[in-house]
């Protein structure tokens, strides 16, 4: 079975055709997509700004991230189980969208660096330094990649 | 009067610009959800740290003199981005009842700001570190609800569900000023 196969099998699930048979729940939905996009990105903020010597910085880094993270999570799985339904009900759109590709590309990448690689940074380089200025801004880029290309579904 | 102002608005040539242009709007409104996101996501982390819920180990001065002015970027891209958004679409955009609501909703949040900055900000020091005041935490669950409404209420422009050229009850003619001739004003 092809990808694209795979997409008109999401399109045709229940919860898709509950969305898309209802005036109110697509963009209720993804009215709570946007309520937790502005909390994760509050979080992300936080730990970015501290790490380029510009946040909390009474604070060390590694306490913001772990103050940050228990915010951050939340918002991210509220993020995910609004997005998900909302790219179901209209799948086959997307697979021919490539905003809708790099969003999830740089999404993969994001929560990778987030999740992996960020929290082990945060921990070793000084605030402040070239390095945490490198990883502040790998983070912000990764991010905004996401936020601006899901922006960009719905007008492509 | 105001009817006037936002048909003549809408007349002005930047605005059609605007309205029909490929990609400006679509920029405009892509950096007016950052602006957002910036806005209210560090408006709701000192909120929550108001009530206790993030970041407890920080002092509240620390918060609002590290992370607001933050906030006060984000505010004034997320006002700027929005007056270009309202010129692009003006007459559809005023009768909208979302926008007249989130309108309400930045009022109430601004008077809760000013209350917060006057009565309860003042004395932070003596707080800085322990329970934070009851007024501290009245205003932050406020901010919460009136930021998220405004969210909510401004996703919700881009609906037509209550436009004005659609059969609407009295309640939503009334609130929204509808003209009466309906098709006539709006594009």
């Amino acid at each position: 079975m092809s990808l694209f196969h795979t997409f008109e099998g999401f399109e045709a699930l229940g919860v898709s055709q509950a969305i898309r048979g209802s005036v109110w729940l697509f963009p209720a939905i993804e009215a709570l997509h946007l309520l937790a996009l502005a909390t994760l990105g509050g979080t992300i903020l936080m730990v970015d700004l501290r790490l380029m010597g510009a946040g909390l910085n009474t604070q060390p880094t590694v306490a913001v991230e772990r103050d940050a993270r228990p915010w951050f999570l939340g918002a991210l799985a509220v993020m995910l189980a609004t997005g998900v339904p909302l790219a179901l009900s209209e799948a086959v759109k997307l697979y021919d969208k490539p905003s809708f590709w790099v969003k999830m590309a740089a999404l993969a990448l994001a929560l990778a660096f987030a999740l992996a690689v960020r929290v082990w940074l945060v921990k070793r380089v000084e605030a402040g330094s070239p390095a945490a200025w490198a990883t502040a801004m790998l983070s912000l880029t990764l991010w905004l990649t996401v936020a601006v290309a899901g922006r960009w579904i719905g007008f492509s | 009067m105001l009817e006037h102002f936002v048909t003549w608005l809408g007349d002005t040539p930047w605005s059609v610009g605007l309205h029909e242009s490929l990609y400006a709007y679509t920029v405009i409104e892509a950096a007016h959800v950052l602006a957002i996101t910036l806005f209210v996501g560090t408006i709701a982390l000192v909120d929550l740290r108001l009530l206790g819920a993030a970041f407890r180990d920080a002092p509240m001065s620390q918060m609002l003199n590290r992370i607001l002015p933050w906030t006060v970027i984000g505010f004034a891209v997320m006002i700027a981005t929005g007056l270009l958004l309202f010129y692009a679409i003006p007459v559809r955009t005023f009768h909208s009842i979302w926008f007249r609501t989130k309108l309400i909703l930045l009022l109430a949040g601004a008077v809760n700001i000013w209350l917060f900055h006057g009565r309860v900000q003042r004395d932070v020091a003596r707080w800085d570190l322990g329970p934070t005041p009851a007024a501290a935490k009245v205003s932050a669950v406020i901010s919460l609800c009136v930021w998220a409404g405004v969210i909510v209420t401004g996703r919700m422009i881009a609906y037509n569900w209550f436009d004005c050229d659609k059969p609407q009850g009295a309640f939503v003619k009334a609130y929204a000023a509808c003209p009466a001739i309906p098709g006539v004003t709006l594009p």
